[in-house]
């Protein structure tokens, strides 16, 4: 008798499953369908093929990425929802999605060399690279607490991987693992969060979940599963009081992978925090502007302040990161139209330097040996001058001294805090960089002024001298063509508040 | 007794709590933390379930099976990470993670 029943109704839910049933719009995601299928052939050659072919798969993988961007600008998609709501396109996604892109591209590139030296010469490199860039692209486009779950998990589990991908370092593996336990915990915080927020909501689809936060019943279930996903997130960008891998994992990872670990995923994931904070909690504002502010003082602070004593570059850099996604933060706890303008801002130009500095560190090489001692650095500006202005430049930006790009990644920021009152949270940042200037133009004076060492290896090779070349270029030359990336994010920013 | 949605919730943020504990507090090997990750997604698990019969949603299961496959995965990777760890440091104590600090 029941079960009679069960296969009649049964039954009726397949019937309405097949009338209802039609293919979903496949051309707003054509960019992450494209990487996927590429990923998958490229996986195919490189077993049959093997190793040899490395160096011709990472041209191709660059190049390919290279290609998502053109697509990506050439769909120029706006505010799109596609498979069943799991999936939006819309300006700041593409926005956001051409700067992983160009970021995976440049460190790829950027890398090649290092690959090849270190005897991480095999193929599953630029093939696992791709689907990390794949996963960042889909989490970035996440309208719904699934699909986002699966991008950020397709994009942490390739993650895991190339960091511990000099299998026979122990440093190496060690911060694979490292990154690995705190990785799934923060994925595990996430799920949990995104659990309450859908039994409290009643779905997991940003409107849902947006609907029923507007219509003020900001239940205490909610509010918990919020707290969970912005840690989860904070996880991701390494904002303290989540940031304790960063720096083993940053030391730890082959230098091209910290590279790529400091541009594409923290750019993602704050992607990510942006949309799920301004999207579906945008009404809960007054509650996670706390949060924000609170972690946004904290990695300032601390950014400004570990960094001082480290000796190792690749250290330094990582204290140096978690400063800057402070500064990036102060912008989103602005919560309006303006601050998340200056995020983008902050982050487009966060991703310039970062590279243009890894760049640097790669050049760090003593008799064929990778050096990572920031006093193995003196006297760099007699052995190899361009280089060491380059390197100058970078940190003279990073420290945010005018009239360098750094300097106005901050200036949009701070100026958004002021405008939204926020005038304590602006003098802290100001106070911080001023702090955290110490360190880096501490390495300045190493390169200018300290008793030269032997000098590092030479020629350095054409991929690592091309992209210093243009990274420095944008990073000195900012304030005189800064309307491309002022005006796109603009134009994101708005198309992302409702 | 009628056993309601807030006994599972409870049971669930207790295994949570566990699997949360069993990474910070454990002191002994590294497979211990592999376990607490799976402890926290079958928590999750749960509520998913638990929170779609309460609802009478789909949804919940769809994503509770979602969870399962990438936790398979996770795991896959998180085993593989350990053995090239074992094989450069030959122990896989918790303790002895520390090359790098500061």
């Amino acid at each position: 008798m029941i079960s009679t029943l069960f296969l009649t109704q049964l039954q009726i839910l397949i019937n309405e499953a097949m009338t209802e049933f039609s293919a979903p719009d496949y051309l707003p995601a054509l960019p992450e369908i494209f990487l996927g299928g590429i990923s998958l052939i490229l996986l195919t050659i490189g077993v049959f093929v093997g190793n040899r072919i490395t160096t011709l798969l990472t041209w191709v993988t660059s190049l390919v990425l290279i290609a998502a961007v053109v697509i990506i600008l050439s769909l120029n998609i706006n505010d799109q929802i596609t498979f069943g709501g799991l999936y939006i396109a819309d300006t700041f996604g593409t926005f956001m999605k051409c700067l992983v892109l160009i970021g995976g591209a440049i460190t790829l590139i950027m890398g090649m060399s290092y690959v090849k030296n270190e005897g991480m010469k095999r193929f599953e490199f630029p093939i696992l690279i791709l689907f990390a860039t794949t996963g960042m692209l889909l989490m970035i486009s996440a309208n719904d607490l699934i699909s986002l779950y699966v991008g950020l998990e397709m994009q942490s589990l390739a993650l895991y991987i190339v960091a511990a991908f000099k299998r026979e370092s122990i440093r190496s593996t060690e911060s694979g693992l490292k990154y690995f336990v705190l990785g799934a915990l923060s994925s595990g915080l996430l799920l949990y969060g995104a659990t309450l927020v859908y039994g409290f909501a009643g779905g997991t689809s940003y409107e849902a979940i947006g609907n029923i936060i507007e219509s003020g019943d900001l239940s205490l279930g909610l509010l918990i599963g919020l707290v969970f996903i912005a840690s989860a997130l904070a996880f991701k960008v390494s904002a303290v009081p989540f940031h304790m891998w960063t720096p083993d994992v940053y030391e730890g990872a082959p230098t091209p992978v910290t590279a790529f670990f400091a541009a594409a995923p923290k750019i993602a994931a704050m992607a990510v925090l942006i949309r799920v904070l301004i999207g579906p909690f945008y009404d809960a504002f007054d509650q996670w502007q706390q949060i924000i502010i609170f972690i946004s003082i904290a990695s300032m602070v601390l950014g400004a302040f570990a960094a001082i004593m480290q000796a190792n570059i690749k250290r330094l850099l990582a204290y140096s990161s978690i400063g800057h996604v402070g500064y990036a933060l102060v912008g989103l706890a602005s919560g309006n139209e303006e601050g998340i303008r200056g995020v983008i801002i902050y982050l487009s130009i966060y991703m310039v330097m970062t590279l243009g500095a890894f760049g640097c560190v790669l050049v760090m090489r003593k008799r064929g040996q990778m050096i990572e001692n920031i006093n193995d650095l003196a006297g760099l500006s007699r052995s190899n001058p361009p280089l060491a202005l380059v390197f100058s430049i970078f940190l003279f930006s990073m420290a945010g001294i005018p009239p360098l790009a750094g300097f106005f990644g901050k200036f949009y920021v701070f100026m958004s805090a002021v405008n939204a009152d926020l005038i304590g949270l602006a003098v802290i940042g100001v106070l911080t960089s001023v702090i955290g200037a110490f360190y880096y133009i501490r390495i300045v004076k190493i390169i200018y002024f300290d008793k030269p060492k032997d000098s590092f290896d030479k020629p350095i090779n054409i991929e690592i001298t091309a992209t210093l070349t243009l990274t420095g270029i944008i990073t000195a030359f900012f304030f005189a063509y800064p309307s491309p990336i002022i005006s796109g994010a603009a134009i994101a920013a708005r198309s992302l508040l409702p | 007794m009628e056993i309601g949605l807030t006994h599972y919730l409870t049971v669930a943020a207790i295994l949570f709590t566990l699997g949360v504990f069993g990474i910070f507090l454990n002191r002994k090997n590294v497979i211990t933390i592999l376990m607490s990750i799976e402890l926290m997604l079958l928590a999750v698990n749960i509520n998913l379930v638990a929170f779609s019969t309460y609802l009478g949603d789909m949804v919940g299961q769809v994503f509770a099976m979602l969870v399962l496959t990438v936790a398979a995965a996770e795991a896959a990777i998180g085993l593989a990470i350990l053995v090239v760890y074992f094989r450069n440091r030959g122990t896989i104590d918790v303790e002895d993670v520390n090359v790098m600090k500061g």
